[in-house]
Order: C-alpha cells, then sequence, then structure tokens
C-alpha cells in the first residue's frame, strides 16, 4: 500500500524550517551533563597555570622571589615579565591599537593585574606556589577618577608611551589621554542649539559593569613540539580572530594553529577579548612542550577580564517648544583603565557609540568622546550589545525623557512627534548611518493599547494626589533603535580583517547536511536555528542537519559571534550558501526530469515539473543524483562556501514599557509590569527568540537596578565576587510580557536582524525611566544607575518623600 | 598532601577512591571520576552550578570536602536519568526551553530533582524561592519556572500511575 499522500503544509511543518518553534538540538548533551565546556578537557599529561597578580593598583615592581615558589614539589615554572622578554611576549597589541601588559613589565597599572604565573602538577599546587611567590613593590599615586586623570599633574601612567603625541586613533593632547574622537557636524549641531527656543542638558554615568558570564575563562593549550603544531581549547567568542593573533604573537604558521572553542558557558561580550591568561598558558606549553590549562576562577573574573561601560555623558537636546528636536550635542568621557583594550572595529575607537540619535529625526547631531586611561584593569566590550549601543541608547532616551519633562509633554507624545517615519526609511541620520527599516508608529501604539497606558497615567495621577499611598509609580517607556551586524568590511574590521562572516554547506548523498560556521554559539541556540534556515531554503529537514561551529581547523573563517551579527551575517552567509547548492540542485532536476530548468517550479522540498504535481523530485534525490550521475560539464558533489560581506548593518528596534513601584519607606522597588516589544525583522525560531529577550531582560535588569564596580581611592575593587556584585537570583527577577511586530531588513537575504541584545540594550534606560518617573512630579529629572534600594532611598530622603 | 580514603555510593555504584584531604568535592567529581557535568561558577557557594545530591540534600560541591562524603549517597546529574530514561525534570527543562548556554543546567536539574520532592506541589513563588540558590545568566529564569512547573506535573502523573 502507498503512503498517504503529504500535503504541502505537512511537508512544510516536517522540515521545522523558519517560523518554527522548534526544540533545541544543542540540550540533549546539556541535560545529561555531558556538555564539554573548556575546564572539562583534560589531556594526558597536562599542567595546571595560575597566576600572581598585584595586590595593588599602581607601583613599580622592585623584586620578585621565585624560589619558594619552585621548591614546592610539583611545581614546573615560574615565569616572570623577564622571562618573556627574550621571545618579545611579554607585551601584546590590542584590539584597539594600543598595547597591553601580558605580565607587568616593571610597574603595575591595576590591582590584580597580572604579574607572574606558576605551572604546576595540580591546580592545588599550583595555587600554593602563588602564595609562594614573594613580589615587593614601590606604591604610586594611583588615579580612578577619568577626569582627574586629565589634570595637568595628573601622574603618569603609561611610562611606556612616554612622548607619544599621537595614538592608533590621531593626537593625544595629555599623557593620560587615549584618543579623541567625533562624529557628526559640529557647526550645524552648534547653529541648531544657537537658534534654539528651548535646550536642555543633562550629565549622566553609565557605571562600570561587568558581564560575569556563568563560566569564566579560561583555556587548554597544547603544543606538540615534535609537528610544530599549537591546539588550544579557549572560551572564545572569536576564534579565528585568536587564531590569527596567535599566530602574528607566536611566530607558529597560522596552519599550524588550531583554536576550538568548545561549549562556553554565556559570553555577553567577555568572552571576545585575547587575555593575558591566554597568551601565558600557550607560552608554557610550548616552554614545557606539555598541555597547561587555565581556569580563571570568580575574582580573577570580575577584576580583570573584560568590563563593560563606565561612559560619563553629557547630553544636550535642542527642540522647539512644542517638542520638535532640532538638535543633539554629545560629549563623553570615557574610562578605558590602564591599557585601551576596546573590542571594537578598528576604525570606531567608540564603537558605534554614533548610533546616539536613536529613532528621531534629528536634523542636526554631532558627538564627542574622549578616552582616558585610569588605574583599573582594561575592556570595555560590548556587555550584551553591539559595541557601545547601550550607552548611546541610554543617552539619547533619558535625553528626551529630560526635554519632555522639561516642556511637561508626555513621554509617548514626544516620541511619536520626533519618530524617523515608516515613509522616510532607508533613512540617513546626522550622523550618517543608513537605516534600513523600521515602522516605530504602529509598535508603539500596540504596547500604549496592550498595557492600557492612559489608565496607568490616571492611577499613577491618583496615587500622587493620595499622601497616604505608601508607594510611589513610575512608568518607564524607552523607544530605541540599536546598529547591529557589524559589518560592511569597508568600514568594520578587526586587526585588518573585514568583519564578513562565512558559511559552508555540504550536503551528503543521502540528503541530510552539515554546516560549518565561521561563528560560536555560547546559548543562542545556533545548532537549532541555523539548521532551520537551511531546511527553509533547500527543504532538508532541521532534524538531519549538522551545524558545526568553533574549529579553526574545520570552519571556515569568520569573525564570531558578538555584537548580535550571527543572524544578521553568518545567517546571511547561510543563505547564499544555500541559494549557490539550490541553484546546481536546479540543474540536477531538470536533467533528471529532463525537461529545462525553466520549465521548473521550487515547492518547499522538491523541484516540480510546472503543472505537474507528480513530476517531481526532491533534495534528497537530487542529493543521490549529485554523487551518482551529475548532468554533463557539471562536477559532481553538492556543496557551497559562502563569505558574506553584508552591504549595510541592520537595525532592529523596540518598544518596551515598565511599570515600577516604590516603597516610601524603604526605598525597595517592585516591577509591577514589564512589556516588551521586540522587531528583530523575520523571525527564525519564536521560542528561542523569546528566551533570548527573557535573557536579555534579566541582564539588562541587574546592570539597572544592582550592578556596580566601585573602587576606593587606592584603586580597591570593592566587590569582586558574586556575595557582592549583583547577579539577580529567580526570586527577584520579574515576570517578562513579550510581543513582536515584524519589520523585515529589505537589505538581507532572509529579513533577519537580530535580537539578542536588544533587550539589553532596551531595558536599561527603560527601568531607570520608569525610577526617574515615580520622582518627576517633584522635579528629578535623572537619577543615575545603579537604582538599589539604599540609593533610592537616599533620594526619597534627599526630596523629603514622607511615608 | 595527606589523603585519605573515602567510600561513597556514587550514582548508584559503590566506590572507594584515595583524595587528598584538602580535595574539594567539585574538584574530585570532575577531575577524578571524570563526571564533569557539575560546574564551577564562583567557588562561594553563590552559583549554584556545582549542586549536587547528598543523602537527599542539594549540596553546593565547590565548598564541600570529598571527605565529608565518605559513607554518603551522592547523586549528579549523570544518575538523573534512568536505564536510558530522563528524569522528567530532565524532559520540561528541554521541552520548557529552560536552558540557553546549559552550563548553569545540571545544577539546575539537581536542585529541581530535590526541590520537587520536598514541594511535590510548588506555587510559582515556592519555585522561585526554592531556586534561589542557583544562578542562572541567560534565561532569565521564566522558562526554567515553567519547565518545573511542567516537571511537577510529570512526577504527579507518574506518581498516580503507579499508585
Amino acid at each position: 500500500m502507498n503512503a498517504p499522500v503529504k500535503t504541502p503544509e505537512e511537508r512544510k511543518a516536517e522540515l521545522q524550517g523558519m517560523g518554527d518553534s522548534r526544540l533545541r538540538k544543542e540540550d540533549a548533551r546539556f541535560i545529561q551533563g555531558k556538555g564539554q565546556y573548556c575546564d572539562d578537557i583534560k589531556l594526558p599529561g597536562m599542567l595546571h597555570m595560575d597566576i600572581v597578580r598585584s595586590p595593588i593598583a599602581h607601583g613599580r615592581i622592585k623584586k620578585i622571589n621565585k624560589d619558594p615558589a619552585m621548591a614546592i614539589p610539583g611545581v614546573h615554572a615560574v615565569l616572570t615579565a623577564d622571562d618573556l622578554k627574550p621571545l618579545n611576549l611579554h607585551w601584546m597589541p590590542t584590539l584597539a591599537g594600543d598595547v597591553a601588559a601580558v605580565l607587568a613589565d616593571e610597574k603595575v597599572h591595576f590591582q590584580m593585574q597580572e604579574v607572574a604565573i606558576v605551572i604546576a602538577d595540580d591546580r592545588y599546587i599550583a595555587a600554593d606556589a602563588v602564595e609562594a611567590v614573594e613580589v615587593e613593590y614601590e606604591e604610586l599615586p594611583v588615579v580612578i577618577d577619568p577626569y582627574k586623570a586629565l589634570e595637568p599633574n595628573a601622574p603618569v601612567l603609561r611610562e611606556d608611551l612616554a612622548g607619544k603625541t599621537e595614538g592608533a586613533h590621531g593626537a593625544r593632547d595629555h599623557h593620560n589621554h587615549i584618543f579623541t574622537w567625533e562624529a557628526g557636524d559640529k557647526s550645524a549641531a552648534d547653529a541648531a542649539f544657537a537658534n534654539a527656543p528651548v535646550t536642555v542638558s543633562q550629565h549622566m554615568h553609565y557605571p562600570r559593569v561587568h558581564p560575569c558570564p556563568l563560566e569564566t575563562c579560561g583555556c587548554v593549550a597544547s603544543f606538540d613540539p615534535i609537528k610544530g603544531e599549537l591546539t588550544t581549547w579557549m572560551t572564545s567568542q572569536a576564534p579565528h580572530v585568536v587564531r590569527t593573533v596567535v599566530s602574528m604573537l607566536s611566530g607558529v604558521p597560522e596552519s599550524k594553529v588550531r583554536i576550538i572553542s568548545p561549549d562556553i558557558g554565556g559570553g555577553f561580550g567577555n568572552k571576545v577579548g585575547v587575555y593575558p591568561g591566554y597568551v601565558c598558558a600557550i607560552v608554557s606549553s610550548i616552554v614545557l612542550g606539555r598541555p597547561v590549562k587555565w581556569s580563571e576562577d570568580r575574582v580573577e573574573n570580575i577584576s580583570t577580564t573584560a568590563f563593560a561601560r563606565d561612559y560619563h555623558m553629557d547630553g544636550h537636546l535642542a527642540a522647539t517648544e512644542d517638542g520638535r528636536i532640532l538638535g543633539l550635542k554629545v560629549d563623553v568621557i570615557a574610562d578605558h583603565g590602564a591599557f585601551d583594550a576596546c573590542a571594537d572595529p578598528t576604525k570606531f575607537p567608540a564603537g558605534l557609540f554614533h548610533i546616539c540619535s536613536g529613532s528621531y529625526d534629528i536634523a542636526a547631531a554631532h558627538c564627542s568622546v574622549k578616552g582616558v586611561y585610569t588605574n583599573k584593569a582594561p575592556g570595555g566590550v560590548a556587555y550584551r550589545c553591539s559595541f557601545r549601543v547601550t550607552e548611546a541608547v541610554y543617552l539619547i532616551e533619558r535625553m528626551v525623557d529630560v526635554l519632555a519633562q522639561k516642556l511637561n509633554m508626555d513621554k509617548a507624545e514626544i516620541r511619536r512627534k520626533n519618530f524617523i517615519r515608516k515613509e522616510q526609511f532607508p533613512y540617513t541620520s546626522a550622523f550618517g548611518f543608513e537605516y534600513d527599516s523600521g515602522d516605530y508608529h504602529t509598535a508603539l501604539e500596540k504596547v500604549l493599547d496592550a498595557v492600557d497606558y492612559k489608565a496607568l497615567r490616571a492611577e499613577q495621577e491618583q496615587k500622587r494626589n493620595d499622601p497616604t499611598c505608601p508607594t510611589l509609580m513610575g512608568i518607564g517607556l524607552v523607544t530605541f533603535t540599536e546598529v547591529v551586524g557589524a559589518g560592511p568590511t569597508k568600514m568594520c574590521d578587526i586587526l585588518g580583517v573585514g568583519m564578513f562572516d562565512s558559511c559552508e554547506i555540504r550536503i551528503h548523498p543521502t540528503g541530510s547536511a552539515i554546516a560549518r560556521m565561521g561563528t560560536i554559539t555560547q546559548g543562542q541556540g545556533h545548532q537549532t536555528t541555523y539548521a532551520q534556515i537551511i531546511a527553509s531554503e533547500l527543504g532538508i529537514p532541521s532534524e538531519v542537519i549538522q551545524v558545526e561551529e568553533g574549529d579553526t581547523s574545520t570552519a571556515p573563517y569568520g569573525l564570531g559571534t558578538y555584537g548580535s551579527r550571527s543572524t544578521p551575517v553568518a545567517g546571511a552567509a547561510i543563505a547564499m550558501a544555500a541559494r549557490k547548492i539550490h541553484a546546481k540542485a536546479k540543474k540536477i532536476a531538470a536533467h533528471l526530469l529532463e525537461v529545462s530548468e525553466g520549465d521548473l517550479d521550487w515547492e518547499i522540498d522538491r523541484f516540480k515539473v510546472r503543472g505537474n504535481d507528480e513530476q517531481f523530485k526532491t533534495m534528497a534525490d537530487i542529493a543521490f543524483a549529485a554523487y551518482q550521475q551529475p548532468p554533463e560539464g557539471l562536477e559532481p558533489g553538492l556543496e557551497a562556501v559562502h563569505y558574506y560581506d553584508p552591504p549595510n548593518f541592520t537595525y532592529p528596534f523596540g518598544i518596551y514599557l515598565c511599570v515600577v513601584d516604590i516603597d516610601k519607606g524603604t526605598g525597595e522597588s517592585s516591577i509591577r509590569r514589564f512589556y516588551a516589544l521586540d522587531d528583530c525583522g523575520t523571525r527564525i525560531n519564536p521560542m528561542i527568540i523569546d528566551g533570548q529577550i527573557h535573557g536579555g531582560l534579566t541582564e539588562g535588569f541587574a546592570v539597572a537596578m544592582g550592578q556596580q564596580m566601585p573602587f576606593d581611592e587606592q584603586g580597591n575593587l570593592l566587590g569582586n565576587t558574586l556575595m557582592d556584585y549583583f547577579l539577580p537570583t529567580a526570586v527577584e527577577t520579574p515576570t517578562w510580557e513579550t510581543d513582536h511586530t515584524v519589520t523585515p531588513s529589505p537589505h538581507h537575504p532572509i529579513g533577519a536582524k537580530g535580537v539578542a541584545e536588544s533587550p539589553h540594550v532596551g531595558s536599561i534606560p527603560t527601568f531607570t525611566s520608569a525610577v526617574v518617573d515615580a520622582f518627576a512630579h517633584l522635579g528629578v529629572t535623572h537619577i543615575d544607575m545603579p537604582h538599589t534600594s539604599y540609593r533610592i532611598w537616599k533620594k526619597l530622603k534627599e526630596e523629603g518623600v514622607q511615608l | 598532601m595527606a589523603k585519605q580514603i573515602v567510600k561513597m555510593n556514587l550514582n548508584g555504584q559503590e566506590i572507594e577512591q584515595l583524595v587528598d584531604s584538602r580535595m574539594l568535592l567539585v574538584h574530585f567529581l570532575r577531575e577524578q571520576m571524570n563526571l564533569t557535568g557539575a560546574h564551577i561558577g564562583c567557588e562561594t557557594s553563590h552559583c549554584g552550578a556545582c549542586t549536587v545530591d547528598i543523602d537527599g540534600e542539594s549540596v553546593k560541591a565547590c565548598t564541600h570536602l570529598a571527605v565529608q562524603c565518605d559513607g554518603c549517597d551522592v547523586k549528579t546529574v549523570e544518575g538523573l536519568a534512568e536505564g536510558g530514561v530522563l528524569h522528567a525534570v530532565q524532559e520540561a527543562f528541554y521541552e520548557e526551553h529552560g536552558l540557553q548556554c546549559g552550563f548553569c543546567t545540571p545544577g539546575m536539574l539537581m536542585r529541581s530533582y530535590r526541590f520537587l520532592q520536598e514541594n511535590p506541589n510548588p506555587t510559582e513563588d515556592e519555585i522561585r524561592t526554592g531556586l534561589s540558590g542557583n544562578l542562572c545568566r541567560c534565561t532569565g529564569y521564566q522558562n526554567i519556572v515553567k519547565a518545573v512547573k511542567s516537571a511537577a506535573v510529570k512526577l504527579q502523573q507518574k506518581e498516580s500511575a503507579t499508585a
């Protein structure tokens, strides 16, 4: 008996292609404890490395005594900068055009800086040896405040740069000055302000925070002295770039360097950089000829590997009396710590901060960002965002609120008035970005209707008028636009390598497939979603499509996963590679069906002869034929590789609304409601999108409501454990409501824009908007993050709020 | 370093091992027994990625010595599935998208496994409090809460089917 013929809908459903909330392929190993993370890797003869770190933030190293450590049985080596000097590895280039000490060379520049390494039989002996290394320091004056760092008589931090008046990004006008970067048109902005009826200004600090993924950084370096090959398993969001850097630093040909990013326990920007720990483990393995593991502990992670933010911003808006924005000016002092190790595309030392005109049609704009050295750990990575977009969105959304308050306008109304209108897309901003698509008005009204905004405002009014009400109610509203998917190679590169991404697809004779990618998942579910793109493009069920990433020996070169670039760039590479295969498959189908290609129609999983449903060849049939009897003139096999250079960034957007209730007596806040509408263009897996949004909102909640890295005057970081650094538990975390609109990107092969970072970028100013709104009737226009209960309680006291 | 013999029942198997007296349970499991499901996220008992079950209680293996487990029943995520059949909490985390990077997952599962024995029919608030010793940086907990609720239902159905 013949199997019943499946309907096109049934066939489509079986593919589990784009739009399907397919369960995740990666989960089977994780739920059974069979993930393979870096610290899980154990090689025969493997040694353990640990790091001796500076207890002080600024000082000269007078003496290092290794002997007590070397006397401990099981210790193989203790290395300092002096040992690395002959190899010229005591300093390394950073992604930002500066250099960073691998091991402190005569001077330490921040607390917990790497001073020496020990290599021992196991991690316990290594830890003992770290304690035994004796280091003598001469303390130097410490500079923590970036404004003080720029005073004429401020201590010189970077003696290695003495006399250098030119940095990687232009002139340096002070010994602690790194760069000044500008965008927009200053004279046009000045003119807009000169003639404006209304102007507002606000100073705000976006605090230093840390991405703090649950898995810390680490690696296992294994150099084979006989083959001259170096294999390193590493917690890296960009393994190919690391391979290039390692080859440049070590002199080992890139063809003999293999970097493998295994399963990664969250990245959020923390795992983009190349850290001294990685370099030292690699050097140790080369020197000792044995595998060497380095696993950071949590204190080391928070103290030394890539922080984010630390922008001191002055925003200014010029407007008409009825709230039409005429001009924007922004000045930023950016605290980069001791070395400029920001992870940004080379030409953009402040990342894509110039997206700070936001979702608004602003004719004149200018921004200036000044990078400064201080005695803090280096970093400045994009913590779940695209290169300083979080700072930019915070700035503009805060400024629009400040302007609305000055004009006594509603937050929603002022946004409606200034939005870039649907028909203006593609829209070129005053900073030169070409926004691809958007429909902000529709999305805003959808959110306002969903939460009954009018009723919320009425409730707030009634509570403000009731002196017995125990709470202050605040409503936050943010209407953000991101710029992600870096990026066009004509604008974006890292160490000179353009920021394309890549995909190689091979269809096997029996119709299953493998795709290898230049990106690397850290929880985003690439193994699931990438397969869905191929399934829709080629009619092969997702279930039989393997996705491999992270091994530089098998995957095509790609720039990695950060800045929401996986779907916008690698996702496009997948579609384009699939289309190359599709084109070849069509030729084979025409040959098999003995018709011309022009007589064929594609339907879900097959080419069929136009007008005849019975005459068709499925992709599985074609795959077999490609290996068995390809038409004359066509090479056998069915595979393709594509390197995708995006023509533009993508511009996801969202409308977020938050209702907060603040206890007038204790300052405790409760997020009553958080409604998040995201538009990421075409949606590949709604279940995964929702999961990404929940996670991003929770990280945003952490940043806005509690995360901080406070330093005392001596440069001690007062909070580098999970006891002090705020990671919300399930108890504090609000319940999230999600929604969406779909405005595809016109330049992306499948219209997708990227989503995982939007909720982090968009939610942070929403929380601040809500907290400030609770105090708005008292004339408060801004409160700096984090909005901890104590800080809110202090504000209640300052404003004389009575219980 | 002084070594001691430790006997325990690990995931249903009686074992006898020589361990350094200062060795933490999490290192013993991961490095000596090659059970790498329990992860190290903080080394201070805050994150719960190393949660295992010892004699019917959830314990953070990063601040527990291996020698303290002498004579104990220890269960790790690797022992959760029985006879190749996933435990209800494993099934539910998969079905409800209760994990992303997977690093907190073994600890979350082991805590959920024990929590649902302590409280077989929990409210959402009770689940959130019951799991508050386990941090997740990816999911925002919403789907984890859903998964634990769903696992509670599955376990109850299983119970009534065998009753």
